[in-house]
Order: structure tokens, then C-alpha cells, then sequence
């Protein structure tokens, strides 16, 4: 059923793209694709099994694709010589902090939230013994 | 050796050149010689060698190409599936994307200018962290260089990806939440497909972070830059 799963996934991309066509919003045609797919899974309207071996193929794929925008960089190695140090640095510091911070933040609140939980908890328990 | 243009030997090229790359990490088995890495390497050397534009590559290349947009929206499905433990903790998510979004364009912009980047560059690094077309935009809002903003995103996506998971257990973000989330949000789809590569688990919060620092970053950037004074 290689037609009833390309129908929905380019479906999907094509709603995607009217969306934002439609709102104007600074977002990619594909990233609202995506966001439209997991809404239509949810409500049920496309069963995961109708998608499944598509959406695992091009998932699997996925850095392949990258290939040609990737060799793209050999348009812009003049700009990327001249300042090669600023460049380079910032790309790599930068990279580490936002992996640094997004995990710890997130790990924080998770904790944060899973002890107040615990308190509430506690704080029931002890109602209910008094 | 008009040949060598031929698109459907350039596309060839990229499938064999691919395997290879695939076989030679799996061989060695070191993190650093990812194969979509080596891979683009190899073309550009193949390239430069022979005297071949990018155009005439790209003929073949955006049969590649084309494959990406359905791919992100295939994320939809492992998104889908871990919709119920991203609910739970959308608080966690919230702040660390929040964070996250504000610490890249930060970071990466004041860094540029300490090292004495051109102000050009330093607006075409702002959107780094985030899948091309949404970097691509916001550059080409804030007047930086499109195309330095593409091949930027696409190294810092190979750097997630071949470095991410280190850099993470070594710091001590040991959740796989928080693992894939922070891999989507500092090195989009690429990163992505690395978390992917684990489990859908991973795969599911990176596609999170992706989708989430997309947006907060297209919003936000140019706010951001005006207010730490680099526009």
C-alpha cells in the first residue's frame, strides 16, 4: 500500500504548506506537515498502520537526505576561510551549551516537579491518617 | 569526461560513496568518522577534483533532497507515540526549550562577536541550532548570508550528532527524555536521526526539540539580537 501511505504523508506536507501559506508564519511547510500528522494520529482520522513503513523508511534515512545540502558547504568556503576561528569557535561552544542547558533545565524541572508530587503526597497521606 | 556530469552517475556516486562511508564506520567503529560526514567530504573533494559546479551536482542531489521535507513530517509518527509522556511533563519541556532557544542565539552570537566575526557572519550564525529552512529565514530576514547559514546548520547538525550523546553523559543529562530532547534542540534533524538511531524513545523528544526550538527561534531571534545589542 505504498500509495495509501505516500497519499498521507505528501498530504500532510501539502496541508502543511497551505497552512502556512495561509497564517504567514515564519514556519517550514514540512514542521507544520509534521505537526498535522501527529494531530490527525491522535484524532484517529489516519491509523498508525497505514503510515508505519513509510515513516520508518524515511525516518531510518533521514541523515542520508542531508547528503547533497551538505556538500553545498563547498559554495561558501571563501566566507568560512576568512573567518575560520569566530566560525568555528562559536558553532562548537555554543552547540555544548544548548545541549548542556536544555538537558539539565529539563532534568531540574523533572525533578523539581516529581518531589513537589511527593510532598503533596506525603501531605495527603498524613490527612488521611490523622 | 562529460561523463562524469552525467546526473544519474553523480546520484550513483552518492548511494556508493554513502555505503562506503557506512561500512568504513561500522568498521572502525569511532563516532567521529560519521558516514553523512565523510560522505559530504568526499563529494566536495570528488568535486573540486573534477572541475564539477554544485549546480550540475544538484541536479542529481534534489532527488536526494526532496526526500527531507516527507521525512520531517514522518516524525509525526514517533512524536505521536510518545504524545502521552509529553504531556506529563510539559512543564520540564517548556523551560528547557525556553532555555535552550535563548542560550543558542546568545551564546553562539556573542561568542562570533568576541572573536571578531563580521557582523554579516555573526547574524547568519544566530538560527544554528534549527532545521534549514527555519535557519535559512531568519537569516534572510536579519540581512546575513543564506547560503554560510545553510552549510553552518548542516556542521553543527554533524557535530550533534557525532559528539551529542558524549557530551551529554559526560555532563550528567543521563534521561532519555532529556537526551533526545536536548540532541532535537541543538542539532535538529540531524541530531534527530542519531536519536532516532537508539530508539524511537530518543527519536520522539528530538523530534520535540526540534519542532519546539523551530519556533521559539524564528520567533525570537531577531528580539533577542536586538536586545544583547549585535543588531
Amino acid at each position: 500500500m505504498m500509495v495509501l501511505q505516500c497519499a498521507i504523508i505528501f498530504g500532510c506536507l501539502a496541508l502543511g504548506e497551505l497552512f502556512v501559506y495561509l497564517t504567514g508564519l515564519p514556519l517550514p511547510g514540512s514542521v507544520a506537515g509534521m505537526l498535522l500528522l501527529t494531530l490527525f494520529l491522535k484524532l484517529g482520522w489516519i491509523k498508525l498502520e497505514w503510515v508505519k513503513g513509510l515513516s520508518d523508511f524515511l525516518i531510518s534515512n533521514m541523515g542520508f537526505f542531508f547528503v547533497p545540502a551538505g556538500v553545498g558547504l563547498m559554495l561558501c568556503l571563501d566566507i568560512i576561510r576568512a573567518e575560520f576561528w569566530p566560525i568555528v569557535l562559536a558553532t562548537l561552544a555554543s552547540t555544548v551549551l544548548v545541549l548542556a542547558v536544555t538537558g539539565w533545565v529539563h532534568q531540574f524541572f523533572r525533578r523539581k516537579i516529581h518531589f513537589e508530587n511527593m510532598h503533596i503526597g506525603d501531605w495527603f497521606d498524613g490527612l488521611f491518617r490523622k | 569526461m562529460a561523463f562524469l556530469e552525467n546526473e544519474f552517475f553523480l546520484l550513483a556516486l552518492t548511494f556508493v560513496v554513502f555505503l562506503l562511508a557506512k561500512i568504513l564506520q561500522e568498521k572502525t567503529g569511532w563516532l567521529l568518522l560519521n558516514p553523512i560526514l565523510v560522505c559530504i567530504v568526499l563529494l566536495i573533494v570528488f568535486l573540486k577534483l573534477t572541475g564539477i559546479s554544485y549546480q550540475t551536482y544538484q541536479e542529481a542531489g534534489q532527488v536526494i533532497d526532496f526526500w527531507l521535507k516527507p521525512a520531517v513530517v514522518a516524525l509525526g509518527v514517533p512524536l505521536y507515540l510518545q504524545l502521552e509522556s509529553i504531556r506529563k511533563q510539559i512543564i520540564p519541556i517548556l523551560m528547557s526549550q525556553m532555555a535552550g532557544c535563548a542560550v543558542g542565539v546568545i551564546s553562539v552570537s556573542l561568542i562570533a562577536k568576541w572573536a571578531g566575526a563580521s557582523q554579516e557572519v555573526i547574524v547568519s550564525l544566530a538560527a544554528k541550532s534549527v532545521t534549514t529552512p527555519i535557519a535559512i529565514e531568519v537569516t534572510e530576514t536579519l540581512g546575513g548570508i543564506p547560503a554560510l547559514t545553510a552549510a553552518i546548520v548542516i556542521c553543527v547538525g554533524l557535530f550533534g550528532a557525532a559528539a551529542g550523546f558524549k557530551v551529554l553523559t559526560w555532563i550528567h543529562v543521563d534521561s532519555p527524555m532529556a537526551q533526545g530532547l536536548s540532541m532535537g534542540t541543538a542539532s535538529h534533524a540531524v541530531g534527530t536521526a542519531t536519536a532516532m538511531s537508539r530508539s524511537p524513545k530518543y527519536g520522539a523528544f528530538a523530534s520535540l526539540g526540534l519542532t519546539m526550538n523551530g519556533i521559539l527561534t524564528a520567533l525570537l531571534t531577531p528580539l533577542i539580537l536586538e536586545w544583547i545589542g549585535v543588531i
